[in-house]
């Protein structure tokens, strides 16, 4: 299948070696991955902060770019929620009857990485190898928007080497939420210290998720706390394999008193 | 008694308020072990109820439609509480409901009443009216009494006084109430509370309630509670006034079957509510000798000519928005600033009390949809939470630092090559910020792999100053990925 991949202007900028893992991984399961050089951001910053003004000329050239592919797939649960949950709306706002109708024929072609694997490819065991002890922070938008449920577990268990442990709440927030983080950095950091003692108790090497913005902010705080645990991307973890593996550790995790190869 | 009440046109903002509350250890504490118990019962009696999303959507289109045709059901509740003997008093704002209630006092002489548990008589501030009318109130619903006799504030819809523990109760009773000997078991504190509010039960008049729902079809008002106080109120006085939103009305006897099975096991994590009272006009030896509803507005009429704010209104006040909230979890009530605390409370208040006074409001979440996922009329909080950002944004002036940032970011996303322009940009402008780390010895060098990190930022200026204060940023890597896919 061709399959094109929306990278999301932060992964872009800060995470680029997730990119290079979905490709690796999608190329691995024998499709073809293309990248429309016109993209950008899908708007939810600016959507989800209150200026709408601002977000509907994204949606226009999010659909622009992508509306003759196959499949689109995004390594960003909160991105493809979104979309999922806002585009439709913003359509209406802008009041276009025909950039509607692009809207909804392109909407389910769009995949987060992890439901593109599970539920468009049926697949859970992608060949992968990481021998590290992992726990994996479902972020809200994948779990509550999205229903992503058990699918990145399920991926993660077929990992060879893997020592898995669950996250005491799952389903609570990191305290991230986009803007949220730094117009109520008190409390953001008062939910975040819960989330990272619950990612210590696990005693995890790596935390993984579907969604490198609740990363980053995880990051943060065991960065700043010198922890040695580090947070990768789920494709970063199912790219490596008993052959590559050493490629695709995270470059964070060789950071400080982290995971080793 | 006279304690100032939560009025978002005083309070500060919540991040101001936020940073109170979190210094607060016992009272993190108290809102933390409150709420995760009351989330624990919750969960048992949803989970053992195998169509309780069918419930829910029941509960939606129940409350969707008297909304939708509240006009139509709001003279139908006129029509038949009226013929049932009731006097029904229509109030435009607060100030109008609170005039009613005092001139109701007045003119059957009553110089105390005693209160149902009600957010609507919170909202309209009706104990300091009456107190300033020279009328005592007392507060019968546990919580409530608490928070009256420590001269402290609800902070939360349902469990009012959930930010204190036993032995701050006790504490309370035994200054307020004089008994030095006080245990504080839950026994014990409910035996002071009986002796204590017994007394006023017998002595006083009138009552006061707000209600859970009006039914139109009968002119019924339903009143659930779980500590018999209510009921008490209900019963004893010889004249009760309800002060009610006009929101409460639902068309048919029947749709309590929906509301009471949604409402109790969202609220306390009960089956049912243990008293569930239903009163219909005045009868002769039974209940009060006069009854008034006092159908108050207050901005109501405003939020339901909000396409997308109205389904605020479908409300039940059930407050299982506030016990799954990850930042009411943190905060508790007070800092919301308002009588509606938590999400539901960042919706209701800025819609109902304007938004001039409650700005911070629709910022005091951090969007992760657990309130929608509890609510059981299905209120999509985190939508309107964002429509009203938008409202926030669109009353803000153009050269708000923020807005010239956001709107400058937006103008790097409408092109690729603006975008790159900002992406070689922004790694410069951070290189001053950025400590690079030293490479662990030891570690191999890895094939095709960057080897250390493009480093660590510590400190951020300005607006971003506030993640730098707990976490770490990580800098840019020297490649973006589009840069690698072309070179690849």
């Amino acid at each position: 299948m061709k399959v094109a991949l929306f990278i999301t202007c932060y992964n872009d900028t800060l995470f680029p070696a997730t990119g290079k893992a979905v490709v690796e991984v999608l190329e691995r399961l024998g499709h073809t991955v293309e990248f429309p050089v016109g993209q950008t951001c899908c708007g939810q910053m600016h959507w989800n902060t209150g200026y709408q003004d601002e977000a509907l000329p994204l949606l226009e050239r999010f659909v622009t770019q992508f509306e003759h592919c196959e499949a689109v797939v995004i390594p960003s649960s909160s991105c493809v929620a979104m979309m999922r949950d806002h585009y439709v709306l913003m359509a209406e706002k802008i009041g276009d009857p025909q950039l509607m109708e692009r809207v909804k024929t392109l909407l389910p072609r769009v995949w987060e990485f992890s439901e593109f694997l599970t539920k468009k490819l049926g697949l859970t065991d992608v060949g992968a190898y990481y021998p590290h002890r992992v726990t994996y922070h479902a972020s809200c938008h994948g779990l509550r928007s999205l229903h992503l449920g058990d699918g990145p577990m399920l991926l993660l268990r077929s990992v060879k080497g893997i020592d898995l442990v669950e996250i005491a709440n799952l389903d609570r927030c990191c305290g991230f939420g986009g803007t949220f983080a730094v117009k109520n950095a008190d409390v953001s950091s008062a939910m975040l210290a819960e989330k990272t003692l619950a990612i210590l108790d696990t005693g995890a090497e790596t935390c993984a998720g579907a969604d490198n913005s609740c990363l980053m902010h995880i990051q943060g705080a065991l960065h700043r706390q010198r922890t040695g645990v580090a947070t990768m991307h789920l494709a970063e973890i199912l790219a490596g394999t008993e052959e590559t593996h050493q490629c695709f550790v995270h470059p964070k995790a060789i950071d400080g008193t982290g995971v080793r190869v | 008694m006279s304690r100032i009440p939560l009025d978002p046109r005083t309070a500060p903002s919540f991040q101001t308020a936020a940073k109170v509350s979190l210094q607060d250890a016992q009272l993190r504490k108290n809102v933390k072990h409150a709420t995760e118990v009351i989330q624990a019962k919750r969960k048992k009696l949803v989970d053992e109820k195998k169509d309780w999303q069918e419930l829910r959507e029941a509960g939606r289109q129940i409350r969707a439609h008297s909304l939708a045709h509240l006009e139509i059901y709001l003279e139908e509740f006129e029509r038949n509480f009226t013929r049932a003997g009731g006097v029904l008093h229509w109030a435009r704002d607060a100030k109008e409901a609170q005039e009613i209630v005092v001139r109701l006092t007045k003119e059957i002489g009553a110089d105390e009443v005693i209160k149902i548990k009600s957010m609507t008589t919170e909202e309209i501030q009706l104990n300091r009216a009456l107190e300033a009318a020279g009328v005592k109130a007392y507060e019968t619903d546990l919580a409530e009494l608490i928070i009256q006799l420590g001269e402290d504030q609800p902070s939360h819809i349902v469990v009012p006084a959930l930010h204190k523990n036993r032995a701050q109760i006790r504490e309370i009773f035994m200054r307020e109430m004089d008994l030095p000997d006080l245990g504080d078991t839950p026994q014990d504190l409910a035996d002071a509370a009986r002796t204590f509010l017994r007394e006023k039960f017998l002595r006083v008049k009138t009552g006061v309630s707000g209600a859970n729902f009006l039914i139109a079809e009968t002119g019924g008002i339903c009143i659930v509670e779980s500590e018999g106080n209510g009921r008490m109120c209900l019963t004893m006085p010889e004249t009760l006034i309800a002060v009610v939103g006009i929101e409460k009305v639902i068309p048919r006897f029947q749709d309590l079957e929906v509301m009471l099975q949604i409402l109790a096991r969202s609220a306390t994590g009960e089956r049912m509510n243990p008293y569930n009272s239903i009163w219909t006009g005045v009868h002769e030896g039974d209940g009060p000798k006069a009854m008034h509803v006092v159908l108050l507005d207050n901005a109501r009429t405003d939020v339901l000519a909000d396409g997308e704010g109205r389904q605020t209104l479908q409300c039940i006040r059930c407050a299982a928005c506030l016990n799954a909230c990850p930042v009411y979890r943190q905060t508790g009530g007070h800092a919301y600033g308002s009588v509606y605390a938590g999400p539901i409370g960042a919706i209701l208040t800025p819609q109902m009390m304007g938004m001039e006074h409650a700005q911070s409001l629709p910022y005091a979440s951090s969007l992760c949809g657990a309130c929608y996922e509890v609510c059981p009329v299905k209120i999509n909080i985190p939508e309107v939470l964002i429509h009203l950002r938008h409202k926030v944004v669109e009353r803000s002036g153009w050269w708000a630092p923020e807005k010239v940032a956001m709107k400058a970011v937006a103008a790097v996303f409408r092109s690729e090559k603006r975008f790159r322009a900002a992406q070689r940009l922004g790694r410069m402008a951070e290189a001053p910020l950025v400590k690079k780390e030293k490479q662990v010895e030891g570690l191999v060098q890895l094939k095709g792999s960057e080897t250390t990190t493009p480093g660590w930022i510590g400190w951020l200026p300005g607006l971003m100053g506030g993640w730098t204060d707990t976490r770490d940023l990580q800098a840019m890597p020297k490649e973006t990925f589009r840069d690698w896919w072309e070179k690849r």
